[in-house]
């Protein structure tokens, strides 16, 4: 029977600045989905059972390109001698929280969903694993873990997203009572909106909602977790004295010799409540030194993974080709184009042209003389959280169960806006609204069969 | 010696397996299910001349009923062939809707249904018929072992299906006058209601009503809108043949109107409703007329279809004004609508409330948990609609013989037929209004269809003894056609080459680009059987796709392959569902006192007692983590055994 069961995965190590982190995976894909995103550094290796593997964690990228999410040790423990006796996989990554989210998300994305509070130690239980004899002791961790759950989720939801889910779970009741009622009441003399209307009441009062709710999970992610912005540029165009200056502190070596920052060097800086991780490069060029090298590798990893990339140009020494190609390599990214030395060159008309196409902004300053640093800042805010008015809005944060929740009910109202659109027919129209609508359910805690024949009832005078 | 020869036979006359009290829609699918599996059987009914009376509106089917008339007929019940044989109409439902939610209804000959139906059960082995009322149960040791007439007969028996409809205590109204009654004629059952009460069960009161019956003679039909019976007509039953169809009649619409509701408003006070002398609960979505004028001022019309009774009458059904107004405020308000001028009134309408028991006494087999072998069906279950009763008295009666032999119970589940849905929603959720099937009650509803009932069911009424032969051959001819249709058509591919490409062309159908088999390229909207055949395919297999274009199973083969990806995801939710419902609950679980649960989760499932975790699951009020607390609970003890 354990081997039906559905596979599921928790961050099993507590949230905190531990030095290591651990995923678990229980059920019968678990393996089959280690293999999917986990990339051994020896990739002959046979994976035996029970057994640390080395390796990185990879995400298939939009354009199918893989990009690497964290570097790891995996291990694959085949049923029954595992925790819960079914197969289990574990994968031990960095401690850092944003990272392990990070791997857990991707991890969704696959057919596995989060584990309920308990839901290991119950699994190990009912798969014979524990002793009969601590069946109390599981039963008071579920009830306990329950009833925190249930008190973290209340404190989630209360007011603003338990209101908003409800409304778009309303909306979508009504339209499932509207096709519901054409489907049960076909000889009634009824006055029901077309497939038109409804594609429109989907869109305002479902999916752009359910997109808004998307938008802030992502940015309440970031005001919990923070984001990382990566300074890039040739070697001396002033990156360090930025980090510098953004810090307000000398933290980083300034000198005038090209190639001083050997490694990349890390802080945090708070924008307008935002913990943001700043992350000074070394400077990338050709023909670096060997000592270098490592350090522009890592630079390109840094790159690589960074929520925003500062691009720095130096205004005095003109835009030279090898600048040019470096923002060729980075231009995929979400981009700020930094021009230092404004201070030195204020009214330098520079062709710049090329760079703005694919950057967000254009940002004028003097790193060392501290002009145009707030606008900087104020920029990074708002290429990350956007609009700051929407954010207020929204105003709320819902945790990654919600988060997963919100992006499957999406997935299904887009089934429904095609099916309205292709003239899909209203019975399968209404499985599609029910998936929709059994996420929304899920999120808040109820179901809501019953109450769409109460809608029905309400709304529409039948009886012939 | 005489004497004791006489009492003897007299014992053995009375001695049977299964009684069936009372002869409705659910009394007779009951009664001929249990002689048709080898019990001996009586049916016991007030008045022999209403066997198989439609008390309301003359006809069979509609949404989710005609798919539990295709359920029955799947397992072996008789009133598929009943309304085929006796329908004045037919029609099929939502034929623009979807495949899942087509469904057939029909107009029935009022009489000739119940003739037939009475003809069906005098001729059949191993069941008898009495006119007899029963007014009490025999329990020993917890099981029914007997009951007692009006006329003080004692008759012995095994297994007993109670499916008295309104009658027990009946209580008929038409405006502020009222009396007993059954239905309109018949007297109702007042000692058996007593006894219901006496023996502890939880009773309540609902309230149903119907229109009154007028003239057609007396109907101006010039002016009104004409609906016809589909050319050529469908059929309910797998095995009806097209040749005893009854010559076809058409319904008329009209409308009630402003005046029409200012009549009603002035007569409401004089409203059994509305002066609050009903106490029974009615259902939303068969509301009196002047419920709805009440309810929903602001609708300046109601639709009223007139449906003809029969071939050889005058009665007119007109369905949409179930009323218990006064009969003059009744005449009034029908003449004041487009086409009834000058009608005369046949029948007044009336409402009737009547005693029901908590379905929630029930186990999902419809036996009583307080008594072993008492099976109850029908309106008596709180439900409405006789096809939800003919559902309930087949399985009734499958489980009471299953109960007389000894064997496991019957219980069809959610993903197997709207008659799970029907029995799984009472038993486990109760009801409080009178509870109608709808197709929205079912999570799998692309999966109960009306035209793949025989798929679902014929196996499983053959299994039990119910299904005949005869009926169980076709069936299975039918599946193997469709099994190698659907393996020809997955089986030959079409090759994306320029004649291909000019047909689909041709067919509004866009390019091929890769090789494709014939299966897939039937999920194109655009293309079916008969356009497939089409294809520059080798004449074989061009004349093999037209044969299965022009076959009896070809909307089968053409929803199995069209709509596959929504059948799949439905699937896969069945096979989550069903690993739950595998998770027995034992009945006789102690609930109080286990950790974890609180004081309203034991109180709900003591009263339920789920069969399954499942089960539990779709009581309200009990959480997800209440069953995983369940889960734990029920592992620890079932190693304990």
């Amino acid at each position: 029977m354990s081997s039906k069961n559905e596979t599921i995965a928790a961050i099993s190590t507590p949230p905190g600045a531990g030095g290591i982190g651990v995923i678990r995976i229980s059920g019968s894909r678990a393996f089959e989905i280690l293999k999917q995103i986990f990339k051994p550094h020896d990739p002959s290796c046979s994976f035996r059972s029970h057994q640390l593997y080395y390796g990185h964690i990879i995400a298939p990228g939009l354009s199918g390109k893989n990009t690497i999410v964290d570097e790891v040790l995996a291990v694959f423990m085949r049923a029954p001698k595992t925790y819960t006796r079914e197969d289990v996989v574990e994968i031990h990554g960095h401690g850092n929280f944003l990272l392990l989210q990070s791997i857990l998300e991707l991890l969704l994305r696959y057919p596995v969903r989060l584990a309920d509070p308990g839901e290991f130690t119950k699994r190990a239980f009912l798969n014979g694993r524990i002793d009969l004899t601590k069946a109390e002791a599981v039963i008071d961790l579920l009830s306990a873990r329950t009833r925190k759950g249930i008190e973290l989720a209340q404190g989630q939801l209360s007011g603003n997203l338990y209101d908003r889910v409800d409304s778009i779970r309303k909306a979508l009741m009504h339209m499932r009572a509207i096709v519901e009622v054409a489907i049960d009441f076909p000889d009634e003399d009824l006055e029901i909106i077309n497939h038109k209307e409804l594609g429109q009441q989907l869109e305002s009062k479902v999916r752009v909602p359910l997109a808004l709710l998307l938008r802030n999970a992502e940015q309440g992610k970031i005001f919990r977790e923070g984001i990382t912005v990566v300074i890039a540029g040739l070697p001396n165009v002033g990156k360090s004295s930025l980090l510098n200056t953004l810090l307000q502190e000398e933290r980083a070596l300034v000198t005038a010799i090209p190639g001083t920052t050997r490694d990349t060097i890390e802080e945090y800086v708070d924008i307008e409540g935002m913990p943001v991780r700043i992350i000074d490069t070394a400077g990338i060029r050709e023909n670096a030194e060997e000592v270098e090298e490592l350090g522009i590798k890592r630079a390109k990893e840094q790159i690589s993974q960074a929520d925003l990339v500062l691009f720095m140009i130096d205004l005095a020494k003109g835009i030279s080709n090898a600048d040019l190609e470096l923002f060729h390599s980075i231009r995929h990214k979400q981009v700020i184009l930094v021009a230092n030395k404004m201070d030195l060159l204020p009214t330098e008309a520079q062709n710049l042209s090329e760079f703005q196409k694919h950057t967000l902004a254009l940002m004028q300053i003097s790193a060392k003389k501290q002009q145009g640093i707030s606008e900087l800042k104020q920029a990074i805010f708002n290429a990350v959280v956007g609009n700051r008015e929407q954010w207020e809005e929204g105003g709320c944060a819902p945790n990654l169960r919600h988060k997963d929740a919100l992006t499957r009910a999406y997935t299904a109202s887009k089934r429904v806006l095609d099916g309205l659109q292709t003239g899909i027919t209203s019975d399968l129209l209404a499985i599609d609204l029910q998936e929709c609508l059994a996420e929304l359910d899920a999120i808040i805690g109820v179901t809501s069969t019953e109450d769409i024949l109460d809608l029905i009832f309400q709304q529409f005078c039948l009886g012939k | 010696m005489e004497k004791d020869t006489a009492a003897i036979s007299q014992r053995l006359l009375n001695n049977y397996d299964v009684v069936v009290i009372g002869a409705g829609h659910a009394g007779c699918e009951a009664a001929l299910a249990a002689a048709r599996m080898g019990c001996k059987t009586l049916v016991a009914v007030i008045n022999v001349d209403t066997i198989g009376a439609m008390s309301c509106n003359p006809a069979i089917g509609g949404l989710a009923k005609g798919h539990l008339v295709r359920e029955i007929d799947a397992l072996g019940g008789e009133m598929g062939r009943n309304i085929d044989a006796t329908s004045i109409q037919f029609r099929r439902l939502n034929t623009s809707k979807g495949p899942a939610v087509r469904s057939s209804r029909a107009q029935a000959d009022r009489l000739l249904y119940r003739l037939r139906m009475k003809s069906i059960l005098e001729n059949q082995e191993n069941l008898e018929i009495r006119q007899t009322v029963v007014d009490s149960l025999l329990v020993e040791d917890g099981r029914i072992c007997g009951l007692i007439t009006s006329l003080e007969e004692e008759i012995r028996v095994r297994a007993v299906v109670v499916a008295t409809g309104t009658f027990l205590n009946g209580l008929i109204h038409v405006g502020l006058k009222n009396f007993p009654a059954g239905r309109m004629g018949d007297s109702p059952s007042t000692s058996l209601a007593r006894w219901f009460k006496e023996t502890g069960f939880r009773v309540g009161r609902m309230k149903t009503g119907t229109v009154p019956r007028i003239a057609a003679n007396s109907i101006d039909y010039s002016e009104l809108e004409i609906q016809h019976s589909d050319q050529p007509p469908a059929h309910f039953s797998f095995n009806s043949a097209g040749d005893y169809v009854l010559p076809q009649r058409p319904c008329y619409i009209t409308y009630t109107n402003p005046q029409t509701h200012a009549i009603i408003r002035a007569g409401i006070d004089k409203s059994p409703m509305y002066a609050g002398i009903i106490e029974g609960i009615g259902a939303r979505y068969c509301p009196s007329i002047e419920d709805k004028v009440m309810r929903f001022p602001e609708k300046e019309r109601h639709q009223v279809f007139l449906e003809p009774e029969g071939l050889d009458t005058t009665e007119v059904y007109p369905n949409g004004l179930p009323t218990s107004l006064p009969l003059a405020t009744q005449v009034a308000m029908l003449q004041s609508i487009k086409g009834l001028e000058q009608v005369r009134v046949i029948r007044p309408g009336y409402a009737i409330e009547y005693d029901y028991v908590d379905p929630l006494e029930l186990k999902p087999s419809l036996e009583t948990k307080r008594i072993r072998g008492l099976f109850l069906a029908g309106q008596i279950n709180g439900t409405s609609g006789y096809e939800e009763a003919a559902a309930q008295g087949l399985m009734a009666a499958i489980n009471a013989v299953h109960h007389v032999r000894n064997q496991e119970p019957l219980i069809l589940d959610r993903s197997q037929a709207y008659i799970g849905v029907l029995i799984d929603d009472l038993v486990t959720c109760g009801t409080k209004e009178p509870y109608r099937l709808f197709t929205s009650r079912a999570e799998y509803r692309l999966l109960l269809r009306e035209d793949n009932a025989d798929t679902r069911l014929c196996q499983i009424g053959h299994d039990i003894g119910l299904l005949d032969d005869q009926a169980y051959q076709k069936y299975r001819g039918k599946q193997t056609a469709i099994e190698q249709g659907v393996l020809l058509l997955e089986s030959i591919p079409v090759r994306p080459d320029k004649a291909t490409n000019e047909v689909l062309f041709a067919l509004g159908s866009v390019d091929l680009k890769q090789k494709m088999t014939l299966a897939e390229l039937l999920r194109r909207p655009e293309l079916g059987l008969a356009e497939l055949a089409r294809l520059p395919l080798d004449v074989e297999t061009q004349n093999r796709v037209l044969q299965l274009a022009e076959s009896a199973v070809r909307d089968e083969i053409q929803l199995q392959i069209k709509f596959h990806g929504y059948i799949q995801r439905q699937q896969e939710q069945v096979d989550r569902f069903k690993k739950m419902e595998a998770l027995a609950l034992p009945e006789d679980f102690e609930y109080k006192g286990l950790a974890g649960l609180s004081n309203e989760v034991v109180q709900k499932l003591s009263t339920v007692r789920p069969l399954s975790l499942g089960q539990a699951s779709r009581i309200s009020g009990i959480t997800p983590a209440a069953i995983s607390i369940l889960q734990v609970h029920l592992k620890k003890m079932a190693k304990k055994i």
